[in-house]
């Protein structure tokens, strides 16, 4: 079974790299990007019975950092 | 006084620390990352800068699971010394023993130069060798030294007098201007400037020397 884990960073958390890519898109003619966040996908590729609470504490544990970043975890 | 300095696979600035903490009196000891335990002893610990794991996932974020780390923070919660730079502040915020988080410097560019860092407290064992307004100049040299921390951690910080340096110039977007926090026994510091690399004339500066030797003499003569 699959998971996978979207991380971003929290609202109100200032995303420069989000913001550069928003400023590049605009030089490249692509008006009307009012706002660019910049996030991460983690696949994981799991044995069975591995269930959505033990993703959502590999989350809080290691690949999400709590203080600065938001996750939402797709089993699929 | 014996020191410990932690190297991770990445670790760049562990030798200059242990150079450092030496200068200043202290025995070192350097242990590697996969070590469970500390060396007997071990008055402070030191979590140097570089790019630990590559900064793969977050900066220090896979150092900071480490097994070593595990014992470092069993030395913090018992009352031990800690001095994490760079790479180290940004672990010790990873395991929580210190507050916030550092994020990509808000120019996105990689910066190393030095800065003015101005002394907000020396109530502390790393900066009673100075007085709090000094200004002293230290290298920074990191791509993510931004740091953050909701409004009610900066206002506590502050309230506690648990802000160590400011930058007089702020390089990276960091909240309130900040460059160093204690923990709230102030026998934890993290800081993104170098003062290891400066602490020797021959590094065109002296002004980190003050510190090494405040915390070593503090805890000598403990």
């Amino acid at each position: 079974m699959k998971a996978i884990v979207h991380v971003m960073l929290k609202n109100g958390v200032l995303d420069p790299q989000g913001e550069a890519v928003r400023h590049a898109l605009g030089a490249l003619g692509f008006d009307g990007v009012n706002g660019v966040r910049q996030g991460k996908v983690i696949e994981l590729d799991l044995a069975d019975g591995i269930s959505e609470a033990d993703v959502t504490a590999m989350c809080e544990k290691l690949l999400a950092n709590t203080v600065i970043e938001s996750y939402r975890v797709e089993m699929g | 006084m014996k020191a410990a300095v932690v190297v991770f696979p990445g670790s760049n600035c562990d030798r200059d620390l242990a150079v450092a903490f030496r200068a200043a009196g202290a025995e070192v000891e350097m242990v590697w990352h996969k070590d469970t335990d500390l060396p007997s002893d071990i008055d402070i610990v030191g979590v140097p800068g570089g790019f630990s794991f590559g900064d793969y996932l977050r900066c220090g974020a896979i150092a900071a699971n480490s097994p070593i780390c595990k014992t470092v923070k069993s030395h913090a919660d018992k009352g031990g010394y800690v001095l994490g730079i760079c790479n180290g502040f940004q672990v010790l915020t990873e395991t929580g023993i210190l507050p916030g988080a550092l994020l990509r410097n808000e120019g996105l560019k990689y910066i190393c130069k030095t800065v003015g860092l101005r002394i907000e407290t020396s109530q502390s064992a790393f900066t009673e060798g100075y007085n709090a307004g000094d200004v002293v100049d230290i290298p920074i040299a990191h791509h993510d030294g931004n740091y953050f921390a909701d409004q009610t951690t900066l206002d506590a910080l502050e309230s506690e007098d648990r802000v160590a340096f400011r930058y007089t110039d702020n390089p990276n977007g960091s909240q309130r201007d900040i460059a160093g926090i204690l923990s709230d026994n102030r026998r934890v510091l993290g800081m993104m400037p170098h003062p290891e690399r400066a602490a020797d004339a021959g590094h065109g500066g002296t002004d980190g020397q003050a510190l090494f030797r405040a915390v070593v003499g503090q805890l000598t003569s403990a």
